[in-house]
């Protein structure tokens, strides 16, 4: 990405991590020439990708462009079979619970627990993975709660919210594992209109306070206010990147223009 | 559901056809099973008194199919081919074997497996049946559990391993909740089968209920009363089954619900 335009991340990705020795920049994901197939379907193509400590990458791209995809891959729920993808620092392998909860995920159907209620749906990760006591994970989803707004429904099931609660709570239960990426394909997709800014709004804190994220999203209008880097998938492959200023004003290539006319013209 | 005789009407369609052997004392002779006479009452107790084996057989042999059914199903979810063929293999081949052969099998031919191992591990007609329904019947359950599993949309386990739990923890505190309520119901249908074909552990010497019914029948030469009575323990033991399982699929409905 173009860091000169953001020098306070600039000055982020020259920290050296930890004690390991060596100035590396704090990259939170790299992609290098990812590869995959889905059967004979070449799905993603050579897709490579940075993405710094409290960086916020937006992906944006038509409808089976592998969107999806991409971010399944860095949280393990897909296998690469080509390239290499590195999450804070290390090789990711196949197995999904070693990311640990380590990688937040929201997803556009929610996917929240439907058979316990809010607060046990947060309490369970932190509980069973991270070893925390109950009234430890009870006071940390109280806290994250508070902050998606919600701290009045914690004794209530899934079922009985909007969508728009339903996503804030999914985003609570993610937020209580203290990840240190967020992952977010299409959260607004499956809402209803009147509940997209609710949910917006709360990610868009989560970008002020430095959270690391990427987001699959058509919401242009959110992209432009967080993202510090837009990309843009179609066919399988990464088509265009950068800063949203020129990319919203000047795409390069023909097929983000025609997206973009497409998407921000209603 | 209303078309089918309801559990009062069998119990009454019994009644009626004892009631009628009674007036005609040619063709029924309840005698043998009567309670105010005292070879009646002792004939009675002696067929009663195989209750528990086979309930303790049943209820063992379900326990172990639901355990083992269970084991048996996880492979069968697996992404891999050859993990899955773990269970394919298993499952179509237990599923094959008709059980009395499989008694036989177990009965007669196990121990001598463990002899030219140098083992001694003689087997009783108790475990012998128990082990021959647990087996058998854990085919079955397993592909219960598979189905019920499968019906779990997938997000359910992507969001779990998003928050960090393992294959195990997401199955225990994830997957197996919700499926339960799916699984139930057949499972319930395949502990009242093991009700039923733990009959076949009478051909081994279990002195179960169907094992004392035939005795007595070879002493006493009234078949018709006495496997009437037979089936009638049955019967009450199967309906009983029913109740709790009805009982406890409403306690798990309500349980959703709130
Ligand atoms: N499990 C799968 N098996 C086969 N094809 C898939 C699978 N998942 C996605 N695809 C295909 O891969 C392409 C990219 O999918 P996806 O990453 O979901 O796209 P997007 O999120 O950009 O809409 C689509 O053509 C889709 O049909
Ligand atoms: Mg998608």
């Amino acid at each position: 990405m173009n860091l000169s335009a953001f020098p306070d991340k600039a000055q982020v990705d020259i920290w050296p991590i930890g004690q390991c020795g060596g100035v590396m920049a704090e990259i939170a994901i790299e992609m290098i020439d990812v590869n995959k197939w889905f059967g004979d379907f070449h799905v993603l193509k050579d897709i490579n990708l940075k993405v710094s400590l409290g960086e916020r990458v937006v992906i944006c791209g038509p409808s089976g462009s592998g969107k999806s995809t991409v971010v399944r891959c860095i949280n393990r729920l897909e296998r690469h079979q080509k390239g290499v993808i590195k999450v804070n620092g290390s090789e990711v392998t196949d197995q999904p619970e070693d990311l640990g909860g380590d990688v937040g995920m929201v997803f556009q159907q929610f996917n929240l627990f439907p058979h316990l209620s809010v607060l046990e749906n947060l309490v369970l990760g932190p509980m069973k993975s991270r070893g925390l006591s109950r009234i430890e994970a009870e006071d940390r989803a109280a806290e994250y709660l508070e902050r998606v707004k919600i701290p009045e429904q914690a004794d209530k099931r899934p079922g009985q919210l909007s969508g728009g609660q339903q996503q804030r709570v999914a985003i609570a239960r993610s937020l209580c594992m203290e990840p240190k990426v967020m992952l977010f394909d299409e959260p607004t997709s499956a809402l209803d209109p009147e509940m997209i800014s609710e949910v917006l709004d709360v990610m868009v804190e989560l970008a002020e306070e430095g959270m690391t994220m990427v987001v699959v999203t058509h919401e242009m209008g959110f992209a432009r206010k967080i993202a510090d880097q837009m990309v843009f998938m179609d066919e399988g492959e990464i088509v265009e990147t950068g800063a949203p200023a020129a990319f919203f004003e000047a795409p390069k290539s023909k097929r983000c223009r025609k997206f973009l006319s497409q998407i921000l013209s209603h | 559901m209303s078309m089918l005789p309801s559990s009062r009407n069998l119990v009454l369609m019994v009644a009626v056809l004892g009631l009628a052997g009674c007036a005609s004392s040619s063709t029924w002779g309840w005698y043998v099973i009567n309670p105010a006479t005292d070879t009646g009452w002792t004939n009675i107790r002696f067929l009663i008194n195989g209750m528990g084996a086979t309930i303790l057989i049943s209820v063992i042999a379900a326990l172990m199919s639901m355990s083992f059914g269970l084991i048996v199903a996880l492979p069968g979810l697996s992404s891999r081919w050859y993990i899955r063929a773990i269970n394919r293999v298993y499952v179509e081949f237990i599923r094959a074997i008709p059980l009395l052969p499989m008694l036989f099998w177990v009965f007669y031919g196990l121990p001598i497996i463990f002899k030219s191992m140098g083992l001694d591990i003689p087997i009783d007609p108790f475990w012998g049946a128990i082990i021959t329904l647990a087996v058998s019947d854990s085919a079955f359950t397993a592909e219960i559990y598979r189905a019920g599993i499968q019906s779990i949309a997938r997000g359910q386990t992507e969001a779990a391993q998003t928050v960090g739990l393992n294959y195990l923890q997401t199955m225990r505190y994830v997957i197996l909740p919700q499926a339960i309520r799916r699984i139930l119901p057949p499972l319930a249908n395949q502990f009242i089968y093991i009700v039923k074909m733990s009959a076949f552990a009478s051909v081994i010497g279990m002195q179960e209920l169907t094992r004392r019914a035939n005795e007595l029948v070879v002493t006493e030469y009234r078949p018709l009363e006495i496997y009437s009575l037979l089936i009638l323990e049955y019967l009450v033991l199967v309906l009983v089954i029913s109740a709790a399982v009805r009982w406890l699929e409403r306690r798990m409905g309500s349980d959703e619900r709130n």
